[in-house]
This record gives structure tokens, C-alpha cells and sequence, in this order.
């Protein structure tokens, strides 16, 4: 391709707090010169309709992520531990809710 | 807005093309057995390079199309009747701006960069929705684009929203929620038409009749026309065929016609009660495929005006680029 790519603004993940006492969501990326650029630039993507009230910006490459092929292997541990769950125990009806 | 079934080849990009990598069986295997049921498909995972492709091409064009689309409706920002009809405009263009980019994001996932898909749009060779290729002649233009343009395409993209690619259909979810107000303050605006004077009603009319084909072939080519149409149902891109949701469209829209008082511009419309839907005339094809090809009204004035867009703001985005290398400059200086 005869794409100048250090020309374009580099690329953040934007995560939206939707209101008060949730926690922030990932909503998608976009493309901004820094990190002031990129909050105006989030404001104006993901909340044309009041849909947050507070907005984390984040460098793309600054995430670290883990590999879906070493997904078996990384999450495997957990899925032979069924006693971590509360199902896991029989407790007799008339003790009720527990 | 606005895919067709846009699963139209592009022109073929310069430079070598990727050779396909051998597949692994067991990644295909494990690839097939998510998509058989009916599962989701992220950005890290291993795909076919073949689906990644079709989904760069689609994904692209449709975030082309949402960015050209701002164009017919922008034409009347300015000559908006009242304060109120130009804020409403406003807000739908810039949404359709937000689409756009909702969509170049979701590309890029795929390992494409936003620069190489403005080139491929600019240079002509990446295509997008042949509809932004008419003309908006009236006021009544762009009240007739929210109610048929937009509602073709909201049909077009519900489905989407089921897509077995997690950010194309994050990014359709997104845009359906906001596409429903589009299709909305476009008919209202024609039925605030249709109580004024016979020669606004005109208007209306003549604006239905000049885009209500156009619209027919929105959803794409006959079925039976439509080879790649079979294995994006595989894939789990496309969900209904592009037959199924043209008929969808017009027994969705007859009765919204007859409310607002328009004639649709097709003497072989009417309910077949055999079948159950409405029976309709001949698309014409060669038209169809004519302004696809880049021979339609408005194809050089639309990528003129993206391409002059772009260059106008080179200066923006270079100068933003270097304040951000002088603000980083100054803080590590100050940190030393």
C-alpha cells in the first residue's frame, strides 16, 4: 500500500462510564492526535445522546491483552474447580434461602 | 445507514496481493464449529482469509457509504426551511458521520489501517452505496431519504446486528439504536409537506417517484444473481437474502404510503393475497449496475468532494500531530 502510515493520528479504545455507580465500558476505538483530542473526539462519537457521564481514553497499544490461541491452557485451571460455586452444595429445603 | 448488499466486487488494489496462508485444519475445524453454532467470531482469533477479506470489504464499504451519505443530506443544511428542521438535519448527518466512523473502527480490527481504506475510497477502486450517487433536487429530498433511503437500510441492517464478526455487530447494534430517528423525522417531515399547499404535496410526490426504485435496489441483486450472498450466509454475515428483505421493504412501506396520501411509482404493485406480500415491476438492473461502475449522476461530484475534503484538511491533521509532538516534547523536558 502507498499508505504514509506514521501520518495518521494514532488509535485509543474509549470506555464509557454510562451513569453514576456503573463501572466504565468499552464501547470501540477511534483515531486522535493525544489524549485531550481523544476524550473531545469520544464525547462526540460515543455520546451524541447523554449516553455517559465520564469517558476514559486509552492508547491501543498500550493494552495488554491475552492470546486467544493459549485460551484453553490459560483458562483451563478454573474449569475443573466447580466447588467455587455456590450450586456445588446441596443444603437440605428447610433450611431456605441461603 | 446504508449497506447494500454490498458484497460488490471493488477494484483491484495495487501492489502485491497477501497470499493466503495455508490453513491449519484444526484452526478451520475450530473456526467452522463456532460458526455452525452460531457463535462470535473476535478480532484475535484465527479466521479464514477469505472471511477476513469479505468483512474488510464490506465493513469498508459500508463505513464509505455512511461518510459519502452525509453528502445529498449536507447539500440542505443551509437551506433547511426552519431553525427546527436544521438542527434535526444537523444531528442526522452528524450521525451519520458517528456511523461511519463506528465502522472504519470495526475495519481496522481486521488488520487494515483507516488510511489505506480512505485511499481505497479516494482513489476510486473501494465502493460504496450507489443511492448517494442521485441528486436531492427538493426539500422533499431529504425527507424521502429518512423515510425509504434509511428505511431500506435499517432493514438492511438489522440483520447485521446478528453478524458473526463480535465488532461489526457491536458497531450495527450501536447504529440501529440511532438509525430509527433518522427514518422518523424523515417521514414526519413529509407529512408536515403533505398538509401544506398542492404544490409542496407535488414535491413529495415527485421526490417518491424519483427515488422509490432506487431504493428497490438498495437491498442488491436478485438472489439467483448473488453468488457471494451464499457464502456470507455461511459465514454468518448475511442472515436474510437480498430478495426477502426487498419484499420485507415494500409490504412495510405500502401502508405508510397510503397514510402519508403518495402513489409508490410502480403500476405492477399490489397485495397478492395467495402469497401474502405484494407482488412488484421489474428492477432495473443495468442502471443499477451502470452508477455502481461509476457512471451514475453524481459518482465524480460525490468523490470530488470527499477527495477535496481530505486535502483541505491535511493541514488539521498534520498540525494536531505536531502539537501533540511539542506537548509530549514539553513534558519530558519538565519531568528531566
Amino acid at each position: 500500500m502507498s499508505t504514509p502510515a506514521l501520518k495518521e493520528w494514532p488509535l485509543w479504545e474509549v470506555f464509557v462510564r454510562s451513569k453514576q455507580g456503573l463501572e466504565h465500558k468499552h464501547c470501540g476505538s477511534l483515531h486522535a492526535s493525544d489524549a485531550r483530542h481523544a476524550l473531545q473526539m469520544a464525547r462526540d462519537v460515543y455520546t451524541r445522546r447523554q449516553e455517559g457521564v465520564s469517558i476514559w481514553v486509552v492508547p491501543s497499544a498500550s493494552i495488554t491483552a491475552s492470546e486467544p490461541d493459549s485460551k484453553d491452557a490459560f483458562f483451563d485451571p478454573a474449569a475443573d474447580k466447580v466447588y467455587r460455586h455456590p450450586t456445588f452444595y446441596e443444603i437440605p429445603d428447610k433450611v431456605g434461602h441461603m | 445507514m446504508y449497506t447494500q448488499s454490498f458484497n460488490v466486487p471493488d477494484g483491484t488494489a495495487p501492489g502485491p496481493q497477501a497470499v493466503p496462508a495455508a490453513a491449519d485444519p484444526a484452526l478451520q475445524a475450530h473456526f467452522d464449529a463456532v460458526i455452525d453454532a452460531d457463535g462470535k467470531i473476535e478480532p484475535r482469533d484465527w479466521m479464514p482469509e477469505a472471511y477476513r477479506k469479505t468483512l474488510v470489504r464490506q465493513i469498508s464499504q459500508h463505513a464509505h457509504s455512511e461518510i459519502v451519505g452525509m453528502l445529498p443530506e449536507g447539500n440542505w443544511i443551509s437551506r433547511a426551511p426552519s431553525l427546527k428542521r436544521k438542527a434535526i438535519l444537523l444531528a442526522k448527518v452528524q450521525d451519520e458521520g458517528g456511523h461511519g466512523l463506528y465502522l472504519y473502527s470495526a475495519a481496522e480490527t481486521l488488520g487494515t489501517s483507516r488510511d489505506q481504506m480512505v485511499d481505497a475510497l479516494h482513489s476510486g477502486r473501494a465502493k460504496y452505496s450507489s443511492i448517494f450517487n442521485y441528486p436531492t433536487l427538493t426539500w422533499a429530498d431529504v425527507g424521502v431519504i429518512g423515510w425509504l433511503v434509511d428505511g431500506a437500510a435499517i432493514m438492511n441492517q438489522i440483520p447485521l446486528c446478528r453478524c458473526s464478526y463480535g465488532p461489526y455487530a457491536r458497531a450495527m447494534i450501536r447504529v440501529c439504536k440511532e438509525e430509527s430517528f433518522h427514518q422518523r423525522q424523515g417521514y414526519e417531515s413529509l407529512l408536515t409537506m403533505m398538509q401544506g399547499t398542492d404544490e409542496q404535496k407535488a414535491m413529495v410526490q415527485d421526490a417518491v417517484n424519483r427515488w422509490w426504485w432506487k431504493c428497490l435496489a438498495m437491498f442488491g441483486p436478485p438472489d439467483d444473481n448473488s453468488p457471494n450472498s451464499v457464502q456470507g450466509m455461511r459465514w454468518g454475515i448475511k442472515r436474510i437474502s437480498n430478495d426477502a428483505l426487498r419484499q420485507k421493504f415494500v409490504d412495510a412501506t405500502v401502508p405508510q404510503a397510503e397514510v402519508l396520501g403518495v402513489t409508490l411509482p410502480d403500476p405492477e404493485l399490489k397485495w397478492n393475497a395467495e402469497r401474502g406480500q405484494h407482488d412488484f415491476g421489474a428492477i432495473d438492473w443495468d442502471e443499477f449496475w451502470q452508477v455502481v461502475n461509476g457512471n451514475g449522476p453524481c459518482n465524480k461530484e460525490r468523490l470530488a468532494t470527499r477527495v477535496k475534503a481530505w486535502e483541505d484538511g491535511a493541514w488539521v491533521r498534520e498540525a494536531a500531530l505536531a502539537h501533540a509532538r511539542k506537548q509530549a516534547q514539553r513534558t519530558m523536558k519538565e519531568a528531566a
